[in-house]
């Protein structure tokens, strides 16, 4: 087997490392760079637990293949806070008690961040295109509507100062 | 099993990827089928062929009234762009529809056609637009309908191990011709269709349908043409009376499966003449 050089950007930091041919993005996230903050749900594109933003665009990274990331910039939930300064998104789904069991939460930020990025006045229709490829098995999605919406509010409060 | 994976980086380097593997190789666009079908066994390669970074293949374009749409192109990128909402509205909604928008990112609309699904949802779109795929292969470019291109249920007539999409082509609606995509699904995203249906026509004076093109889908081993209902319809004076005879001869020509996820032969069929009279009767809004 053919090992192949992929260099991409991931969370601001350049990476260079070795791929096989059948490897995905979340196999090289998850496996090779042991970040295993974006989650491996369905491993088919039906869950996206494993979303991550690839130049600026959500995507199910248990379908994309690995070599597909080729100078691209990749961010992952690992790149958007940290635990003492956290992200907006991961504030208010927190204060909105938008996670219960947390495991499609990673997929679910990443999928409203790339929204963010783009609209930070998002209408609830947006948010829901936006989600509506993270399936969620507890919340009933209301409360991760809400804590969007907020995020949204003191993202732009953050861009007003 | 996989040995390589290559990133061409113009049709040429895919081709000459493709003929040094012997038959052994297969082209990869976003990966969203081809990934699947790889690790389910039922695609297999020694090499993939990576379309998706040729900047030639990126692009949507507008041409002497066609629309050519490059084989590298998302449906999201389809949804988004103002051109085809206006000159082929149909095809953005049906590339709105597809999956989820993590799958739209990175799906192309190309793909959709080669994979052969019969309800693709955008290829649906694309039969009903009389759209054709540019072919290249090493005896250079061929032009094939994409109506032409199945072979059977997931099989296209387009060999990926020496072929490749380069673009798909159709021409931009004029004033009196309207669109329209109806799709009826279990939920509003990641649920492939029960039933999808699209719809072109051109309007003459005094509301008479100077053609029209019907697809329904999936009622047959490939996105099927109402060809006997086209027939109808050509030619007479728009009227409630008109569309809902139409609908219903729709349905005779539909042979639907019975799916215990996507409902049986039955319902399908009912549901059926709803959704073409619906179809139609949006695409003669749309025409006016
Ligand atoms: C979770 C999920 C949900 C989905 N929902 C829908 C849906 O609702 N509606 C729908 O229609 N589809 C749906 N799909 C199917 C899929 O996303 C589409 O068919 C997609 O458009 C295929 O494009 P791709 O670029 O990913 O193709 P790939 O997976 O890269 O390729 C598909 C096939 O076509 C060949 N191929 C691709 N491009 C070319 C080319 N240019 N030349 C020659 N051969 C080529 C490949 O060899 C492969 O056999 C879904 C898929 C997933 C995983
Ligand atoms: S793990 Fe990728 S979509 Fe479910
Ligand atoms: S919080 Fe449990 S799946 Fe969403």
């Amino acid at each position: 087997m053919q090992k192949k050089v992929l260099r991409f950007q991931l969370n601001g930091q350049s990476m260079e490392l070795l791929v096989s041919p059948d490897e995905t993005l979340l196999d090289v996230i998850r496996d090779q760079l042991s970040l295993t903050g974006t989650k491996k749900g369905c491993g088919k594109g039906e869950c996206g637990a494993c979303t991550v933003i690839m130049n600026g665009k959500a995507v199910n990274s248990c379908v994309v293949p690995a070599m597909q990331a080729m100078d691209a910039e990749v961010e992952t939930i690992e790149g958007i806070g940290t635990s003492d300064n956290l992200h907006p998104l991961q504030e208010t789904f927190i204060d909105y008690g938008a996670i219960q069991c947390g495991f499609c939460t990673p997929g679910m930020i990443m999928s409203a961040k790339a929204l963010l990025d783009k609209n930070l006045t998002p209408a609830r229709l947006d948010i829901k295109e936006a989600i509506a490829g993270n399936i969620c098995r507890c919340t009933g999605y209301v409360k991760i509507e809400q804590a969007v919406l907020a995020a949204a509010d003191k993202m732009k409060e953050n861009k007003g100062q | 099993m996989l040995k390589d994976y290559v990133l061409a980086m113009s049709v040429e380097e895919a081709l000459d990827s493709l003929k040094s593997h012997a038959g052994e190789a297969r082209i990869i666009a976003g990966g969203t089928d081809a990934i699947l079908d790889y690790q389910s066994g039922k695609l297999s390669a020694k090499c993939l062929v990576d379309i998706s970074k040729i900047d030639k293949l990126k692009k949507i374009e507008y041409a002497d009234g066609q629309i050519i749409i490059g084989a590298a192109v998302t449906h999201s990128e389809i949804k988004e762009s103002s051109l085809i909402q206006s000159k082929a509205p149909l095809l953005a909604m049906a590339s709105g529809s597809v999956g989820s928008l993590q799958i739209r990112n990175t799906a192309t609309v190309a793909g959709n056609v080669v994979n052969a699904q019969p309800a693709a949802d955008a290829a649906v779109a694309l039969v009903a637009l009389g759209a054709v795929a540019e072919i290249a292969d090493h005896n250079g470019t061929h032009y094939v309908p994409v109506e032409e291109m199945y072979a059977g249920v997931g099989k296209s007539t387009v060999d990926a191990s020496r072929q490749v999409v380069t673009a798909i082509r159709f021409p931009a609606l004029q004033a009196k011709q309207g669109s329209s995509f109806v799709r009826l699904a279990q939920r509003g995203a990641l649920a492939l269709p029960i039933l999808n249906v699209a719809v072109v026509l051109s309007l003459a004076a005094d509301n008479v349908v100077e053609w029209v093109r019907i697809v329904m889908a999936p009622v047959a081993p490939k996105p099927l043409r109402a060809s006997q209902t086209e027939k109808v319809l050509q030619g007479a004076v728009v009227t409630d009376q008109l569309i809902g005879e139409a609908a219903r001869a729709a349905v005779v020509e539909a042979s639907p499966r019975s799916s215990a996820l996507r409902g049986s032969a039955e319902y399908r069929k009912e549901v059926l003449e709803v959704l073409v009279r619906r179809a139609l009767d949006q695409a003669i809004v749309a025409a006016k």
